[in-house]
């Protein structure tokens, strides 16, 4: 029966998140985003929110049952209302935990899972994006090719979160043979795995990633995971959509307090038709694209592939989000368009979703 | 969290397509062109069905408190929208207790709900109507000049109503009611307008004009005018004093849009849904399948344009599932009602003229009904609320406005 509702355990995750993403998170997202650097004790702190151990099963050193991506959805929203790239920053690791989960032996679990359940934050990366113009994960031009008892990677990536810091990536390359997608486990400091310069992008300034390159490197037969890693590029992008209606949450809603509080023509703005209306609009595309996202998600939870729904919602949303965050900028008017306020780094942010693929996980 | 249709959203989805396909489908164009002409055959045929499946044809939900979950709003919506995809004019001449009844249900007394709901569906087809609109006014509903004078046991209403949705059958052609909107006392605003239950046959009510529309034609849409009519003292809905302290009253009333706008978001949903389905056919027919992942650069104009718009209704239609869950549960719902109401109202309006477009001379063809669904989603936008008034209710609702602050 048609229950479009959050149940309580869900809504009690949701509140916990976005407290700490007004509280802690927002408050120090414009400096990160100047900088480019995100203060380790909030990261510290994020992680004792016990949000990635949460989705890992106590069979492998985390406490949770494992994850749904509808309780991944709140979450990844909750956290990017703070700020998209501290969001993507700590929840990193599940770059690495999903996919291992999902398809990982019971020894690669085993093995891999604990090292991300620490007492620390441990970074995750994947690497799916490729720097071209025409880059989609149907095309992609990294490939993976067998070789006796090792697998050989070749090709260039970009947008890889973290990858100076991680442990371990998951590259994301075409089998030269059977043309099908797969997901690699390549440990840090593998020969023929270079990490390029620190990357320079419109937003996500404050989240370190980098192009990285990859030649004739070598990882063993059993680093592949699975067969098919198509199925958790979709799961990326109910993630990455959760975000986006996050950074558009957080854009209505600023741009609310501004237009409340600003005056002109003898009253507040926010009682103008003109931008009344625009935040109405801004509040009415918000619901339609979490609900769209949440019936992917709930989809993917039933174990449907989803496909239909999760590009219908992925379109939708960043379509939705560049125009809500764009609202957000022309309520603020001039102000709008200084750094002094988060409407532009929302703007800035929000563009990424029709391009990012593999930033997040659920 | 659930997004599947319980076994009676199924069930009632099931049935009505059946109607929509078989007994809409086959007349909707000959009630498109021969406008003011009565579809009998399918009214009786309507009739007899909601006679023996009363509870299916409720307008709006119960909204229970507590105990167990009730969907009949979210039924109704399901129902509406397949019935509308068979054809949104012939469903909103069905016989039935309409809005009007709508407006029993949430103002009237158990005495008058008995009195005019009960018996409703004894007899040959009768039909139900709301008229608010006059001439001078349309959003703007506290500027009602109709006006309500009591005389001993009676009321006196006079006035003109226009733009009420089956005034002609629910007064001349069957012994059903029309519930008006009359002010006791043009001076004193809001708290002196009251809803008057007018029956068929009451002396000096008379239709006077049926309108010409663009679409919904086989729908009727009346003006009534009211020279010195009278009704007995007890056609009042709600109190007849006239209460200034606070506003409780008309907010009674306004209360009924959170019913209703979910249910002309839904009929409008039906509408887009019969022209995607169209769309999808051809394109099908013509050996294009939508390649939903295909990726950005290689995905063809046509591709992006089925996806837009099933994207769009699909938004639409969970955002008024929700206004109808919450209707349900009894939670107060007018801001979702309206999100619904303002996003379906321009979704529907864009997606079928993107059918239109798509489909090109056969597309613009009279020959297919692609042409006519454009024009009767255009209504979804506008009546039960505009675009605008839905935009400035939730505009109020997320700003925390009273309607003095923002208007």
């Amino acid at each position: 029966m048609i229950d479009l509702r959050l149940d309580e355990e869900q809504q009690l995750i949701r509140e916990t998140v976005h407290s700490f993403a007004m509280e802690k998170i927002r408050p120090v997202a414009h400096e990160a985003d100047e900088s480019g650097a995100i203060p380790g004790t909030l990261v510290a702190q994020a992680w004792e929110l016990g949000l990635v151990q949460g989705s890992v099963p106590e069979q492998y050193g985390g406490y949770g049952q494992g994850s749904s991506a509808i309780t991944g959805t709140v979450i990844a929203e909750a956290m990017a209302e703070g700020d998209l790239a501290v969001a993507m920053h700590v929840l990193s690791p599940r770059l690495v935990i999903d996919p291992v989960l999902s398809l990982g032996s019971e020894a690669q679990k085993k093995d891999i899972l604990p090292r991300y359940c620490g007492e620390r934050f441990v970074a995750g990366a994947a690497a799916v994006c490729e720097p071209r113009w025409d880059f989609s994960p149907a095309k992609m031009q990294t490939t993976a090719r067998r070789d006796g008892s090792s697998w050989v990677l070749e090709g260039k990536k970009c947008l890889v979160p973290l990858a100076d810091d991680a442990p371990f990536i998951v590259v994301y390359a075409r089998d030269a043979q059977d043309k099908m997608i797969g997901a690699f486990l390549v440990p840090a400091g593998t020969p023929g795995l270079q990490i390029g310069e620190r990357e320079k992008n419109l937003g996500l300034r404050a989240l370190a990633t980098f192009e990285i390159t990859l030649e004739d490197c070598r990882v063993p037969a059993d680093a592949r995971l699975g067969d098919d890693a198509t199925p958790l590029l979709r799961r990326a992008r109910v993630a990455q959509s959760a975000m986006a209606v996050g950074v558009a949450k957080a854009s209505l809603d600023y741009a609310v307090g501004y237009a409340k509080e600003r005056e002109a023509f003898g009253v507040k703005i926010a009682q103008k038709q003109a931008i009344a209306f625009m935040l109405a609009d801004m509040a009415i595309e918000i619901d339609a694209m979490r609900l769209l996202n949440w019936e992917a998600a709930w989809n993917l939870d039933q174990g449907n592939d989803s496909v239909r729904e999760i590009a219908l919602a992925r379109q939708y949303v960043a379509d939705g989000v560049m125009q809500v965050t764009d609202h957000g900028i022309q309520v603020l008017g001039g102000h709008g368009f200084i750094r002094d306020h988060p409407v532009e780094l929302f703007a800035r942010n929000g563009r990424g979703f029709a391009a990012f693929e593999g930033l997040a996980s659920v | 969290m659930d997004f599947s249709l319980s076994e009676a959203a199924k069930k009632r989805k099931e049935t009505m397509r059946f109607v929509a396909e078989y007994v809409m489908r086959p007349i909707s164009r000959q009630y498109d062109e021969a406008e003011h002409e009565n579809p009998m055959e399918f009214f009786n045929t309507m009739w007899e069905a909601s006679r023996g499946n009363r509870e299916a044809t409720k307008i709006s939900g119960d909204g229970k408190k507590g105990g167990e979950a009730s969907e009949n709003t979210l039924l109704a919506c399901i129902q509406i929208e397949e019935l509308a995809w068979g054809d949104a004019g012939l469903y909103l001449s069905i016989p039935n207790p309409g809005l009007g009844g709508a407006a029993i249900n949430a103002a009237g007394t158990p005495e008058q709900r008995d009195r005019f709901l009960k018996t409703f569906y004894d007899g040959k087809p009768r039909w139900g109507a709301m008229a608010i609109t006059e001439p001078h006014f349309g959003s703007d509903s506290k500027q009602v000049s109709m006006t309500a004078r009591r005389d001993g046991d009676e009321w006196v209403l006079n006035g003109t109503k226009i733009f009420c949705t089956s005034g002609h059958r629910a007064l001349e052609m069957s012994d059903g009611f029309v519930v008006v909107w009359a002010t006791l006392d043009r001076t004193k605003g809001r708290p002196a307008i009251k809803s008057f239950v007018v029956s068929a046959g009451t002396p000096g009510v008379k239709v006077t004009k049926l309108e010409h529309k663009m679409g919904i034609r086989a729908s009727d849409t009346a003006e009534i005018t009211f020279e010195d009519a009278r009704l007995p003292a007890d056609s009042i809905l709600g109190t007849p004093e006239i209460v200034t302290k606070g506003t409780a009253g008309f907010k009674g009333v306004m209360a009924t849009f959170d019913a209703t706008r979910p249910i002309v978001a839904a009929s409008g949903i039906g509408v887009a849904q019969a022209a995607l389905d169209v769309v999808k056919q051809t394109l099908k027919d013509s050996g294009i399948e939508i390649r939903y992942e295909a990726p950005a650069h290689e995905m063809t104009v046509l591709e992006r344009a089925v996806m837009w718009m099933e994207s769009q209704l699909q938004a639409a239609r969970l955002l008024t599932y929700r206004a109808c869950n919450m209707m349900d549960r009894g939670e107060r719902n007018s801001r979702e009602a309206s999100m619904c109401k303002a996003k379906a109202g321009l979704a529907v309006t864009r997606i079928t003229q993107k059918a239109v477009e798509l489909l090109g001379p056969i597309g613009y063809s009279r020959k297919l009904l692609l042409e006519k669904w454009m024009r009767d989603a255009k209504i979804t936008d506008i009546y039960e609320g505009t675009q605008q008034i839905n935009q400035m209710i939730v505009a109020r609702s997320i700003l925390g406005y009273s309607s003095a602050e923002l208007n």
